[in-house]
């Protein structure tokens, strides 16, 4: 197989077939590769989630609030996915706690409105992100949300732009969608031709592109001519069996998550996320931990979330586990993705270390790298996501 | 307490394996889901003694560990041992075909187990169809408990396989014989070249299609056949999960052992159907090794009983296959997963998106993500991505509650 | 002899039989449906591997009917 395309897509993840989607509606021809199939990564061990909630006011944030828009609208024109704008529900054991949740809350909504009047909209480019909407929820308003939570909570903040999609279908809509080709095969290598990538060596031959976007997730990280600074981050998922009416409605999740995401600890985290799915099953996470690639299965930790699902359900407790996987997510050492040309090769474009957000921030990265290619003005500042940072 | 060896399974492998090891003065634990030993082949028919063993009835295992002491069997309490034994059977194979998931349609073994270990009759007037020897006993004990038989259909044709293994079996041949003489006493048939590829009715079994096949199970002639019950099966398939877990390597559907007994995985040993189905009497034999690999070199009379068995087994193996051709008898609405009631044309559109292997459609397409988490429908899935069935990782083999759960966060509990 | 409550009707049951047989022999083949089509449901496999013949038993959801030893005074629903 030697072939030459305009664009090279690494990766069938949720990043990759939304870049193919992306690049091909800008009209350039694309190929995506990847050695397990669509969404065989870290997209297929996820819960889908498309979160404003948890991001900290900042760049990652106005990439969040864009993307919320830009799923609803690859809901209409593409859809099949299960997109569900079920809203989230961030929770607090304490007074103390929620008092922490509301100003941070403040702080979103209060960045939301400078970012979207300080950054300046291109001509043609995609509108400002709206602002973060957010509402204090008292303790005793928890359960017109959540008729199941658990009694004793100080409150919480309900989040109506969290979002959730099936993240599988969602990769694979998108790329079927794209018609972009996708071929099965491991990529060995970049193709280098001086200081400018020139293609890729895959398992089935070379293919010659005038771009390449890396968007390997977990492993983008570990292509010798260009390596970035990207590890795995491992998580569970729990399963419970499937309900005719799932007992939860949001996506509902402690404030230690939004802590737990933004820490730099090395060992075990866990807080609990619980959310439903339109398959009538729950999904109970959420744990972070370091240890390399490995994705055995550790019956200690899926005990602690299972703990802390019934905490915040306690209706869930005679209810039955079916399955359990593990995922890793692909963390860069500031937990900002990596999105934007690399700073040592030419014609090479990274789009990954979206950690637990790939979902969420895929068709926003995709955006940018496609006005990236094109040479077109970016829709909002890419500098704090350049890959160029790590030199 | 940590013993020196703990079986998983009471059936014909394990209640051997547990009472050879007592014998020779090993601490023994013996774990079984069911209220009573014997597994599915001999249900609970008689109690043995079982003496010097620590039997642990009701017990659901759903996961087994590597611990620092050996293994942790995990059930609603856990059993420590230094050896792992596991002999947990196998349950039947199916295969979809439309209306296959109308009440009133059984597994042979569900059918068989309704008889012998209920006491209940399947049905009034049954129709028994698959693959395999295992149809004839089905029949026979149907016809024992009153039950009218209307038809066995064997869905492959005579094999010389089959021919020439019987005639180095004679005890397999003798019991044949003695099926076929009781078959034919109570005049029913038994067409091989036929299976029930339809079955039909509104909220129960009220009849079913039966077709003329080819060799390559293509149906070509078809006729009905009025009953209230479907006893179908098509071979069986080894329950490995707990032994997936523990990552011992597998070949086919089976795991792979070595002439005592012996997994990939130190202290981790398999017998019977696990290791490749072979029915009842290779269970005992390989239960019997099993022990070797803790107190020494095995009998050379066991070990030459093994491969006896273990080649008649083969034999089988090559005379009832599972022809691809059962995928002509399906309709585009027919439910390939029963749990998630996913439907031929759902498996097609989750192919047409890219999915070309079973993990992929079942991402895609949830066939084996429900209750069964893919056990009745693993092997279709499987095939109708052209792929070779195999072992699938369920990280629990038993569905167990949150609150159960729970319990085995041990830094919380100590 | 064991007696159990389904549905408002008593269904008898011999010792040690689970309440799978029970209702089977008692003439009820099916005690649930299913979550999107509501096909009926009940013995497929008898032997706890396609938990296709869940029902409630005392309350507790979801048990396999099959592989649930029938106990007098029980109180089984779909």
């Amino acid at each position: 197989m030697v072939q030459t395309v305009d664009v090279l897509v690494v990766g069938a993840g949720i990043v990759g077939a939304s870049c193919a989607y992306f690049l091909t509606r800008a009209g350039l021809r694309v190929t995506v590769v990847d050695r397990g199939g669509v969404a065989s990564g870290t997209t297929g061990a996820g819960e889908g989630n498309i979160l404003v909630s948890d991001k900290e006011p900042g760049p990652e944030l106005d990439l969040a609030l864009r993307s919320t828009q830009l799923w609803r609208e690859l809901a209409e024109e593409c859809g099949g996915f299960e997109w569900d704008p079920k809203g989230g529900l961030v929770v607090a054991e304490t007074q103390e706690v929620l008092d922490a949740l509301v100003i941070f809350a403040e702080r979103q909504q209060q960045h939301g409105r400078i970012a979207g009047s300080e950054v300046g909209t291109p001509e043609g480019a995609a509108p400002a992100p709206a602002d973060v909407v957010a509402t204090c929820i008292a303790a005793g308003d928890l359960r017109e949300l959540e008729p199941h939570i658990a009694d004793g909570l100080a409150g919480g903040v309900h989040y109506p732009q969290d979002a959730q999609v099936q993240p599988m279908l969602a990769a694979a809509r998108l790329l079927k969608a794209s018609g972009a080709r996708l071929v099965r095969t491991a990529v060995e290598r970049f193709l280098v031709s001086g200081d400018r990538v020139i293609g890729v060596r895959t398992g089935e031959g070379d293919v010659y592109a005038d771009a390449v976007v890396n968007a390997a997730g977990t492993w983008a990280g570990s292509f010798a001519q260009a390596p970035l600074p990207i590890r795995p981050r491992k998580g569970f998922i729990l399963v419970t069996q499937p309900f005719v009416v799932p007992p939860i409605r949001h996506k509902v999740y402690t404030a230690a998550y939004i802590t737990n995401v933004a820490s730099d600890a090395e060992g075990l985290e866990t807080s609990g996320v619980i959310e439903s799915t339109q398959a009538g099953t729950v999904l109970i996470g959420a744990s972070r931990q370091r240890v390399g690639y490995d994705t055995s299965i550790d019956y200690r930790v899926l005990a602690k979330l299972a703990r802390q699902a019934i905490g915040l359900f306690p209706v869930l407790a005679d209810r039955q586990v079916m399955r359990a996987y593990a995922g890793l997510r692909p963390y860069s050492p500031d937990h900002l993705p990596v999105i934007g040309p690399d700073w040592r090769l030419e014609n090479l474009f990274h789009a990954c270390g979206h950690e637990g957000a790939g979902i969420g921030l895929a068709p926003a990265t995709a955006e940018m790298i496609t006005a990236q290619i094109t040479g077109e003005p970016t829709p909002r500042d890419p500098a704090p996501f350049a890959p160029g940072r790590f030199a | 307490m940590i013993y020196d060896l703990a079986v998983i399974g009471a059936g014909p492998a394990g209640l051997t394996a547990a009472r050879v090891a007592a014998r020779r003065g090993l601490s023994v634990a013996l774990v079984d889901a069911y209220a009573r030993t014997g597994g599915q082949y001999l249900r609970g028919a008689t109690q043995p003694r079982l003496t010097g063993i620590d039997v642990k009835l009701g017990q659901r295992v759903w996961a087994v560990e590597k611990s620092g002491e050996g293994f942790q069997i995990h059930a609603s309490t856990t059993t420590t041992a230094s050896t792992l034994l596991v002999a947990t059977g196998t349950h039947d194979k199916v295969i979809p075909f439309p209306g296959w998931d109308l009440p009133g349609v059984l597994t042979a073994g569900g059918a068989q187990a309704l008889v012998k270990g209920e006491r209940v009759k399947p049905g009034e007037e049954i129709v028994v169809a698959g693959t395999g020897p295992f149809l004839l006993p089905v029949a026979v004990t149907l016809l024992d408990a009153g039950v009218r038989v209307k038809e066995v259909l064997e869905a492959n044709r005579p094999s010389p396989h089959m021919a020439a293994a019987l005639a180095r079996v004679p005890s397999k041949a003798r019991e044949a014989v003695a099926f076929a003489r009781r078959l034919a006493d109570a005049r029913v048939p038994y067409r091989t070249g036929h299976a029930v590829v339809a079955a039909h009715g509104k909220d129960s079994v009220e009849g079913v299609t039966v077709a003329k096949i080819t060799k390559d199970w293509k149906p070509y002639a078809w006729r009905t056949v009025d009953c209230d019950t479907l006893a179908v099966g098509y071979g069986f398939t080894p329950q490995v999960d707990l032994l997936v877990q523990l990552g011992c390597r597998t070949e086919g559907d089976h795991v792979v052992t070595d002439d005592r007994q012996r997994t990939s995985v130190d202290g981790v040993l398999a017998a019977g159907e696990v290791a490749g189905v072979a029915g009842a009497q290779a269970a005992v034999v390989e239960g019997a090794l099993a022990v070797h690999a803790l107190i020494g070199e095995p009998p050379p009379r066991l070990l030459a009983e093994k491969r006896r068995l273990r080649r008649f087994a083969r034999a089988l193996e090559l005379s009832y296959p599972v022809r691809d051709g059962w995928q002509h008898w399906l309709r585009p609405d027919t439910l390939v997963c029963r749990c998630e009631e996913v439907t031929v044309t759902a498996i097609e559109e989750a192919r047409d998106l890219g999915a070309d292997d079973p993990r992929m459609v079942k991402l895609l397409a949830r066939p084996g993500m429900g209750w069964c988490q893919g056990r009745m429908c693993g092997h279709a899935v499987a095939r109708l991505t052209g792929h070779e069935p195999a072992p699938q990782k369920r990280p629990f083999a038993q569905p167990i509650t949150l609150a159960d759960l729970t319990l085995h966060d041990r830094e919380d509990s100590t | 002899m064991i007696e159990f409550g389904f549905q408002g009707r008593t269904i008898t049951a011999e010792e040690g039989q689970s309440i799978g047989a029970a209702l089977h022999a008692a003439g009820i083949r099916s005690w649930r449906t299913t979550r999107f089509g509501n096909r009926p449901r009940g013995l497929f496999c008898a032997i706890g591997a396609c938990f296709d013949c869940l029902l409630t038993v005392n309350g507790t959801p979801d048990q396999r009917a099959c592989q649930t030893v029938a106990r007098s005074g029980d109180e089984v629903s779909p």
